[in-house]
This record gives structure tokens, C-alpha cells and sequence, in this order.
């Protein structure tokens, strides 16, 4: 009875302090979320979505033109990192045995380690440097080499947990391998991997430092991939470290602007992994 | 009028010899059933024939499969090999991602060309035949996983004849099932042994004699004994078949 009593006790006692620490570990989530939307939402109106910035010393105007290229950026990064990261994902998962795969497997464990400042530098070689302009694509380029890893690495784990049912009976129908991959087995796996690219989106959609080298910064509206091109992350950056209290505003509904993206981007996808 | 024919053949996963030397011929139109302890080699046989050991890299086949005189192990076309021989596995496996109609035309769909309306007739066929018409035509639409486990391996039988092959090959098809559901699927191979070679692994020799006429007792990866269903089940050539179905063993 004593040793029963004992043991429940010091079972709460652990699941107290458990519960301890997790709620001290959400407390900075909170007070940044409740900063942000508390000095945020004054300057996240209609404007701040719809405006061009005001030139230097005038109040107001908005951050239109880093949306749309933030939005540009991310679009076209999209466009490279998820067909890369699927295909890669693919080859890992169902013809990866050999060194190829091993070493494919091991600089994308090294790619996702790499600091992003990194890929901005490298891609600010490879492009900025023979094109000699900053531009949208670098950017693009940029964020999509970071998109990879990650997709890669779901894609191979979604694919791997498809059992080998479910690709034998189509094989027996007479359908081609890679059909069957296509059709049956990355269907089978397509909410994990959804949920993959959604995650890797959010991931990028707020780094600043390889848009530093890359995409740069514009105040003006841009739709050129070749052009310089603003970003929200680069914006806020920039808005931040102003002098202006007006920027300063502007930063943090900036800030708030991305961190909703994010976590709707995240909600998501927890919520299309929730629904399989 | 023996269908497939196989000479000498012999698999091995590795340096493991799951097949030794078997040879047997299988008749035409007819249920063939392939009884023997778990781990004989009874899958290992009829996945051989549909060639679903390429998928396996640590696999050697050796010896001969022909199939209307054609040798499969030497053909190209492994596809055009698999519509001609279909395949039942012992776990249902419907497609989870795709309606039941589409399970069914999965086959036809993925091998490219065919009309919408030439496709419609087929499923529908091949759903009918599979005698599961009645119970699906309200739902075509939607996901075969609210299926019964009966229901979902007749689907598989449908979505296999759809493609319209010659053989059926059946590995322990009901062996996941109740009885009830058991006893419909028997009726059906009952049914399509007029229009289909059936080549089927049981290890329930009650299902064996009541719905094969020829019947293979296999042990240890060889073929132990070959014959007509009644014979083989009533007098018996070989000690170890006997011991095997008056359950002496295994
Ligand atoms: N893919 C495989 N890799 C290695 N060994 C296998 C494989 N498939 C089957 N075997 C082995 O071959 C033998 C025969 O298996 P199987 O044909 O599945 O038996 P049965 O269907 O009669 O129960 C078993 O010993 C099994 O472990
Ligand atoms: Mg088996």
C-alpha cells in the first residue's frame, strides 16, 4: 500500500515537472507572438498590403511590392526544389542501394545542415556573379536548393512506408515500374509529402540571409526575375534597423505578416497529415 | 492440354534455395491447387511464373516456364507477360487512394489507350463477373476501403480480370477471409474456370478438394506429388503426401 502510495506520487511529481517545462519552453512563443501582434497589427491594415513604400521621410505607404516578391520568390523556388526533391526522394526510396544513393543521402543530410548564409553565398557565385545582377531567380534558386533536403528526405520515408502490397498488385496488372511509382505509390504517400513541401515552404519563406547576396532588396515594384526584387524578410530587415518609428511599425507588421504565412502554412499541413 | 508448363525450375533468395527441380504441367480452363506446410515454397512457385521475383533483387530463377510454348523467363516484355497472367494476393489490396471503378480500370488506364466507353464496359464486366456487381453498383465512386475484407478481395479478382488475362494465379486468396465470405470467393473460382486457367495456393486442403481439380503437394521446395484432386486426396502415391493430408504433420 506505502510503496503503491509512493510511486504515485512521485508519478505526479514527474508528470508535473514535465508539464513544467513545457509550458516554460512555450513561454517565448508566446510573448513574440503577443509582441508581434500587439505592435504589428497598428500598421497591418489594407494600406500596408496594397502600398508601395513611401519614399524616404513620408509616413505610410505599404510593403506591396515585398509581398508580391516574396510570393515570386517562393513561387519560383517551389518550382525547382519540389520537382528535385520529389525526384530525389524517388531515387532514394526505390532504386537507392548503391554508393550513388549513399552519397546522395549523405550531401543531403549535409545540405539541410548548411547554414542558409551559406547557399546565399554560393549561389551569389554561381549566378549573381556571371549574370552581374541580383535577381528574383537567384533568390528563387537559392531558397529552392534549401527546399530540397527536406523534401527529399519525407518524400523517401513517405515512399518507404507504402507497403510492398500495394506496388505488387499494380506490377501485376502489368504496370510499368515507374508508372507504378507514379501512379500508385506517390499517391499512396502524397499527404506526407504534401506535408513535406508545406513545412519547407514555411521554412524558407522567412529567410533573410541567402536573399541577401541573391534577390537584394528593391523599393520599387518588380516582376522581372532578372531584376533586383524585393522580400519581406529583406524589407522587415531593412524597416527594422531604420531610424524611423514608422518603419519600425512597418517591420513589425511585416514580421506578423510572415509569421501568420507560417503558421498557416504549418496548421496545414498538420491538418492534412491529421486527415490520413 | 496442359496451359503453362514449367521444367525444372529452381529459386533462390540468396543462398537460400526456396525451390529445388520442380517441374509440373498445368492444365488448361481447370483449378490447379497447391497445398503444402507454410514455407514449402508454394508463393515462391506462382510468383515465378508472373515473373514477380524481378522485383527482387537477391532472387535466381532457373529452368523453364512456358506458357503456350513461349518461354517467360526469356521474354521481354514483362508487362505484356503480367496482363496475360493475373494475380490475387492473400491480403486484399485495393488501391486506398483511388474509387472502386477506378481500381478496376486501374489496369486498363496505366497500359495506356482504350476509350471511356470501351473502359466502362469493361469494369463493369470485369466487376460482374467477379460477382460483385450488386453490392458496389450504388458506390462505384467511392473508396473501396468501406468494403467488407470478401468484398475487397473480389474487387481484386475483378481489377485483375479487367485486364483480361489468361491465368489467374491465386495466392491463398481466402485465407484472410470469414468463412461466408470464403465460400462466395470459392463459387467464383468455381465460376471462372471455364474461361480462366486458376493456379491457386491453399494451405486449407478442404478449400483444395473442393474447388481444384488438380492438386500439387509441395515440401521443403520440392514437388512431392502431382495429380488429380480426388486421387491425390483419396489414395495417395507418396508416404509424406499422406502423412501431410491426414495431418500426420504440418
Ligand atoms: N523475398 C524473399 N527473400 C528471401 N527469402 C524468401 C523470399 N520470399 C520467400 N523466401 C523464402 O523462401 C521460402 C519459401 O517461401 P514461400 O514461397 O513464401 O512459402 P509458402 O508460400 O509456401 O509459405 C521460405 O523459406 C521463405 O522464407
Ligand atoms: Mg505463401
Amino acid at each position: 500500500m506505502k510503496t503503491s502510495l509512493r510511486r504515485r506520487l512521485s508519478n505526479r511529481l514527474f508528470l508535473l515537472a514535465t508539464v513544467g517545462c513545457a509550458l516554460v519552453a512555450l513561454i517565448p512563443l508566446f510573448l513574440i507572438l503577443g509582441r508581434l501582434v500587439q505592435d504589428g497589427m497598428q500598421s497591418l491594415n489594407w494600406a500596408f498590403l496594397t502600398q508601395m513604400p513611401a519614399p524616404v521621410g513620408e509616413v505610410g505607404g505599404g510593403m506591396a511590392n515585398a509581398i508580391m516578391g516574396t510570393g515570386m520568390i517562393v513561387g519560383m523556388a517551389m518550382l525547382i526544389g519540389i520537382p528535385l526533391g520529389i525526384g530525389g526522394g524517388i531515387y532514394l526510396s526505390e532504386y537507392g542501394r548503391g554508393q550513388l544513393a549513399f552519397w546522395l543521402r549523405y550531401l543531403s543530410d549535409l545540405l539541410a545542415g548548411t547554414p542558409s548564409i551559406v547557399i546565399g553565398i554560393f549561389v551569389y557565385v554561381l549566378i549573381v556573379v556571371p549574370t552581374k545582377h541580383f535577381s528574383a531567380l537567384a533568390g528563387s534558386v537559392a531558397l529552392g536548393i534549401m527546399m530540397v533536403p527536406t523534401i527529399t528526405r519525407t518524400t523517401e520515408e513517405m515512399l518507404k512506408m507504402v507497403p510492398r502490397d500495394l506496388r505488387e498488385a499494380s506490377l501485376a496488372l502489368g504496370i510499368s515500374q515507374w508508372r507504378t511509382i507514379l501512379s500508385i505509390v506517390l499517391a499512396a504517400g502524397s499527404s506526407g509529402i504534401i506535408t513535406g513541401i508545406l513545412l519547407s515552404i514555411s521554412r524558407v519563406a522567412g529567410e533573410t540571409a541567402p536573399l541577401l547576396f541573391t534577390a537584394f532588396g528593391n523599393r520599387f515594384w518588380n516582376t522581372d526575375v532578372s531584376q533586383p526584387t524585393a522580400a519581406l524578410p529583406l524589407q522587415i530587415f531593412a524597416y527594422a534597423i531604420s531610424p524611423y518609428d514608422d518603419w519600425q511599425s512597418q517591420a513589425w507588421a511585416g514580421a506578423l505578416l510572415l509569421i501568420m504565412l507560417v503558421l498557416c502554412l504549418n496548421v496545414t499541413a498538420r491538418f492534412i497529415r491529421r486527415g490520413h | 492440354m496442359s496451359h503453362i508448363r514449367i521444367e525444372n525450375l529452381s529459386v533462390q533468395f540468396g543462398d537460400h534455395q526456396a525451390l529445388r527441380d520442380v517441374s509440373i504441367d498445368v492444365k488448361r480452363h481447370a483449378v490447379t491447387a497447391i497445398i503444402g506446410p507454410s514455407g514449402c515454397g508454394k508463393s515462391t512457385l506462382i510468383r515465378s511464373i508472373n515473373r514477380m521475383h524481378d522485383t527482387i533483387p537477391t532472387s535466381a530463377v532457373s529452368g523453364k516456364i512456358f506458357l503456350d510454348g513461349e518461354d517467360v523467363l526469356k521474354m521481354s516484355d514483362v508487362t505484356a507477360l503480367r496482363r496475360r497472367v493475373g494475380m490475387v494476393f492473400q491480403r486484399p489490396n485495393p488501391f486506398p487512394t483511388m474509387s472502386i471503378y477506378d481500381n478496376v480500370a486501374a489496369g486498363l488506364r496505366l497500359n495506356g489507350k482504350q476509350n471511356r466507353r470501351e473502359m466502362e464496359e469493361r469494369v463493369v464486366k470485369s466487376i460482374t463477373q467477379a460477382a460483385l456487381w450488386n453490392e458496389v453498383k450504388d458506390r462505384l465512386h467511392k473508396s473501396p476501403m468501406s468494403l467488407s475484407g470478401g468484398q475487397q478481395q473480389r474487387l481484386c479478382i475483378a481489377r485483375a480480370l479487367a485486364v483480361q488475362p489468361e491465368v489467374l494465379l491465386l495466392d491463398e486468396p481466402c485465407s484472410a477471409l470469414d468463412p461466408i465470405a470464403t465460400a462466395r470467393v470459392e463459387e467464383l473460382i468455381d465460376e471462372l474456370k471455364s474461361r480462366f486457367t486458376i493456379v491457386m495456393v491453399t494451405h486449407n486442403m478442404q478449400q483444395a478438394a473442393r474447388t481444384s481439380q488438380y492438386t500439387a503437394f509441395m515440401y521443403m521446395g520440392q514437388l512431392i506429388e502431382y495429380g488429380n484432386t480426388t486421387e491425390l486426396f483419396t489414395k495417395p502415391k507418396v508416404q509424406q503426401t499422406e502423412d501431410y493430408i491426414t495431418g500426420r504433420f504440418g
